[in-house]
């Protein structure tokens, strides 16, 4: 391999002429692709110059075969000039700045040089239309300059004055091609033009080049008959058309009808190079298709460059919906029948698998049943040929292998692959997974690696990726594989944990003192690694009791201690630790623990503070088998009570309901007597706002706490006993404030942060009175969704509830487009050995990474060192 | 009233002093680099034009870091090309 070059400088010129004759190999004069045997024509557009596609014959001018020969290009000789559509906007300006006759730009020296400067002195300003005065008198030989008009998407005309009246006159290609020749050299380059490399006049074509056959093939459809590419028939009109012009020309047609030949040879030769150009119809295929003529194979998604330059795509990789299943390791994917038959991992035969390898090829494509053992779909020869395993040559084939040969086996439990969910937007988007052969046509994983994803099953799909060599195997596992990546980098702690359900089970399991039989501290510990009972907590009427806290602590590892407050802590002003009535304060000493609830602060995806702990004291591989074993306990667990939410689950009692009017009431009345205070003219108003906002604030606020103090009201009545308090109080899912709007009172509707304004004249509905300001006139719903809104609620709960639609959707495509800016400018910076961080060029961006050289998923939450911890560790009490 | 505002004595403008020679090739030796590797600074640039530095002075700018306390950097002074 070359070694890399540095860069000195990229040219961009024009086509010449003359460079595109002398690369041109065929003169094409023929529109005539191929003669009756299927042979091409000699100087027609398949000329074999130009390259073949054709298996079997050979290039005239390099004397390769088909898929050898690169392609040469040919060219055609056009009758008249014609304007190239793409410097369309450079032509006008050019016609504008410079002189009619003798082709100077428009400025005199001194007011050049006020221009682009002096030569020691320049600004770096070229020479544009606006620096040009209208209509005025050439300050080199004194002719008086006409207007310029421009008309898409290649005409031009000069505005003549003939007795007082303007009429247009329209310049042909070639008067435009002999006016641009008329601009000397040296008044190129103010306008930004390197005369070396592309003169003015080259951009009107007198020679078009032919792109060799290689670029577009035609194709040979089932009945036999050629079709040719979108190219290939434009350059067969622009052949025709010249063709019939120059013949005209020849017999001395009358002006008109060279004038009409001329521009529709404009037109093929424009939609030839584009046929997307503004106020030209687009030529059509015979069946009516717009032609994807050369800007269009170019442009868009699906183009040259972000189509087949900056995205490909890949073999060895599948996609499907994704389901969860709790029961497979977080490691683990699993994989459908269908997708590990069809997907292979080449094997090299060596004397110490050769046996194991015959057997799988003997097994061949189809395996019947998850459990069967894996099969193999093809066998490679030493020579590279490729024989397809199929029912009938199983045993030939398996037979003929030997140590040398290569088997693709097909995918089987244990195998390391790819998981991959777009958007990609950070490194564990992209995790290495343990494959698990399953039936059913979904990728299974578990819930408890939807984070890192952003995953969730409402018909979300992933992609799985095969590595295809030793070396992307190990790079796989040691760098990507789901262990590695429980710690995001994003903000030191781990990204993988209990999530939902997990949450809402251990809480249910350790909330509390509870005591369980041996039936059912195995029925909770059935699916985890566990050896040894503890010993039991207590023992009543001969029965062994264990206590759910002891259950717990057989998942963690013995000598864990920590002391923190869990998600349902109240920060209390004095903390009563062990005596929390709400069992927030968890204290593990030497791997047991001793009082609290175990929440989403303990083992949560984004807070898990024991997943943390035991990244830090064991590695990220215990920290895995905790993650498995904690979603196994906490799934038995949930199901050992069950846990349901159902209507009735909001329901509060007579007292509740009588509570919830009589604080609803009273801020209604305390919103009336301010407004009233305000109507007065009493009201004073808050430093640095009106009168009005001050009202607005005041009104807000009341009704603010008005709609809290019903949430309160309602939690008091629901308490722990009720499912959606449960999830709330520990992080599981939802928040008081959902509770709140389902039990108690909805509360003010917003948009921009105030309340409902827009509408009708001095009212938001024609149900209110003008000028009300009451709260229920501007968006205040006092019912519950429980209770149902009335109609003027509803309206406004649509109202607020948009501007959170349009709040999302606007927020996730600026932010996407921020981050694809912000990825584009960092990518292929690296950190050195040196601890720099540097370019591709060596440049260096940071001298010291981060500017203190931490990689943030080893430091603590932010901190370099987790000094808390390590002390609570070791002296086993909180600090 | 003309009172001539000194950016380095702003609360948030870090420390800028021109290295001396040695100094320069004491760094560019000490991370294998050329000047040209260097991260770049107008010379133009306000804290550059307080300090007097010239075109190809190299700046040590010494910062208030959040992560690391105190951080260095050090910066090549070019002329700020025309736009």
């Amino acid at each position: 391999m070359p070694s890399p070059k540095r860069i000195g400088k990229i040219e961009f010129g024009l086509l010449s002429p003359k460079e595109i004759r002398e690369m041109s190999v065929r003169k094409i004069i023929w529109a005539d692709t191929y003669d009756d045997d299927g042979f091409p024509y000699p100087q027609g557009l398949m000329d074999l110059n130009l390259g073949v596609i054709d298996p079997g014959l050979r290039c005239k001018t390099c004397d390769q075969k088909a898929s050898e020969c690169p392609g040469h290009f040919g060219h055609i000789e056009l009758a008249k000039p014609v304007i190239h559509v793409g410097y369309t906007r450079l032509i006008r300006k050019l016609l504008r700045v410079t002189c009619r006759t003798c082709g100077r730009v428009l400025l005199s020296p001194d007011e050049l040089e006020k221009v682009v400067g002096t030569e020691d002195d320049l600004t770096g300003d070229q020479v544009s239309e606006k620096d040009i005065k209208k209509e005025r008198v050439c300050p080199h030989c004194g002719e008086q300059q006409l207007k310029i008009n421009f008309e898409k998407p290649t005409t031009f005309s000069e505005v003549l004055l003939e007795d007082g009246r303007k009429v247009e006159h329209k310049l042909t290609p070639a008067d435009i091609r002999a006016r641009l020749e008329k601009i000397p050299d040296e008044d190129l380059v103010p306008l930004g033009i390197n005369p070396a490399v592309a003169r003015p006049e080259w951009t009107v074509l007198t020679v078009l080049p032919v792109p060799p056959v290689t670029m577009r093939p035609s194709i040979i459809l089932e009945n036999g008959q050629r079709s040719e590419d979108d190219l290939t028939h434009k350059l067969v009109d622009i052949i025709r058309i010249n063709q019939r012009f120059k013949e005209n020309q020849d017999a001395g047609a009358p002006q008109l009808i060279i004038e009409d030949l001329w521009e529709l040879l404009q037109y093929h030769v424009t939609t030839y190079l584009d046929n997307e150009v503004a106020g030209c119809p687009p030529a059509r295929h015979r069946s009516g298709r717009p032609l994807k003529t050369l800007s269009q194979r170019l442009k868009g998604k699906d183009g040259r460059f972000r189509g087949s330059l900056s995205g490909k795509r890949v073999n060895f990789s599948s996609r499907t919906v994704i389901s969860p299943d709790p029961n497979i390791s977080v490691t683990e994917v699993g994989v459908p029948r269908a997708v590990a038959n069809e997907m292979t991992i080449p094997v090299r035969v060596t004397p110490y698998n050769i046996d194991e390898l015959k057997q799988m090829a003997r097994n061949g494509p189809n395996r019947p049943i998850v459990n069967a053992p894996c099969g193999a779909n093809y066998a490679i020869r030493p020579d590279n040929r490729r024989l397809r395993l199929a029912e009938g040559n199983l045993d030939t084939v398996a037979d003929m292998i030997e140590p040398g040969w290569t088997v693709e086996r097909q995918l089987r439990d244990g195998d390391i692959v790819l998981f991959n969910r777009q958007p990609s937007l950070h490194r564990m988007s992209i995790m290495a997974h343990r494959v698990k052969v399953m039936e059913g046509r979904t990728f299974r994983l578990n819930p408890a690696v939807c984070p890192p994803y952003n995953a969730d099953f409402d018909g979300d799909e992933m992609n799985l990726h095969i590595p295809q060599t030793e070396e992307a195997r190990a790079e796989a596992y040691i760098l990507l594989s789901v262990e590695e990546n429980i710690l995001s980098p994003r903000f030191g702690g781990p990204i993988i944990g209990g999530i939902h359900d997990h949450v809402s089970g251990i809480v249910m399991l350790t909330h509390g003192l509870r005591h369980f039989t041996k039936e059912e501290v195995l029925y909770l510990l059935r699916f985890t690694n566990i050896e040894h009972m503890p010993p039991t907590a207590k023992e009543e009427n001969e029965t062994e009791y264990w206590s759910n806290k002891q259950v717990f602590s057989q998942i963690l590892p013995k000598e864990l201690n920590m002391v923190f407050r869990a998600s349902s802590c109240q920060n209390c002003p004095t903390c009563k630790k062990d005596l929390c009535e709400r069992d927030a304060y968890v204290r593990i000493i030497d791997g047991e623990v001793e009082s609290g609830t175990i929440d989403k602060k303990a083992i949560g995806a984004f807070d898990g503070q024991i997943v943390n702990r035991i990244i830090r004291q064991y590695g990220m591989r215990r920290a895995a088998e905790f993650i498995d074993d904690l979603t196994k306990l906490s799934i038995r667990a949930i199901m050992l009570d069950g846990f349901s939410f159902g209507i009735d689950d909001e329901d509060l009692s007579k007292t509740e309901y009588g509570q919830i009017d009589e604080v609803l009431k009273n801020a209604a009345l305390d919103v009336e007597r301010r407004i009233k205070i305000y109507e007065d003219g009493q009201l004073e108003p808050m430093p640095g706002r009106t009168v009005e906002e001050t009202l607005e604030m005041q009104i807000m606020q009341v009704l603010g706490k008005a709609r809290d103090q019903t949430g309160q009201i309602a939690g008091r009545h629901l308490g722990l006993g009720n499912s959606a308090v449960l999830m709330a109080v520990s992080g599981a899912r939802g928040s008081m404030l959902n509770l709140t709007q389902m039990a108690g009172c909805i509360g003010q509707q917003s948009v921009r942060g105030e309340r409902i304004i827009r509408g009708y004249d001095d009212r938001t509905l024609p149900h209110f009175r003008k000028g009300d300001r009451g709260s229920a006139a501007h968006g205040f719903i006092k019912h519950s969704y429980k209770s149902g809104l009335n109609p003027t609620e509803f309206f406004f709960h649509a109202i607020g509830g948009r501007e959170g639609l349009v709040d999302t959707a606007v927020r996730t495509s600026q932010s996407g487009y921020l981050q694809r800016r912000m990825i584009n400018a960092l990518q292929d910076l690296k950190v050195a050995y040196d601890g720099t961080v540097r370019t591709t060029g060596g440049r260096i961006i940071q001298f010291q990474y981060g500017e203190d050289g931490t990689d943030p998923t080893k430091s603590a939450f932010g901190d370099p060192v987790d000094v808390k911890g390590i002390v609570e560790s070791i002296i086993k009490e909180e600090v | 009233m003309s009172t001539k505002l000194d950016v380095l004595k702003h609360a948030m403008v870090p420390d800028h002093t021109i290295m001396s020679e040695e100094d320069v090739r004491t760094l560019l030796s000490q991370y294998n680099i050329t000047t040209e590797q260097l991260p770049k600074i107008f010379h133009d640039d306000p804290a550059v034009k307080a300090i007097d530095a010239k075109v190809d002075n190299v700046i040590r700018i010494v910062r208030i870091s959040h992560t690391a306390g105190r951080a260095e950097s050090y910066r090549l002074v070019i002329r700020r090309p025309k736009k």
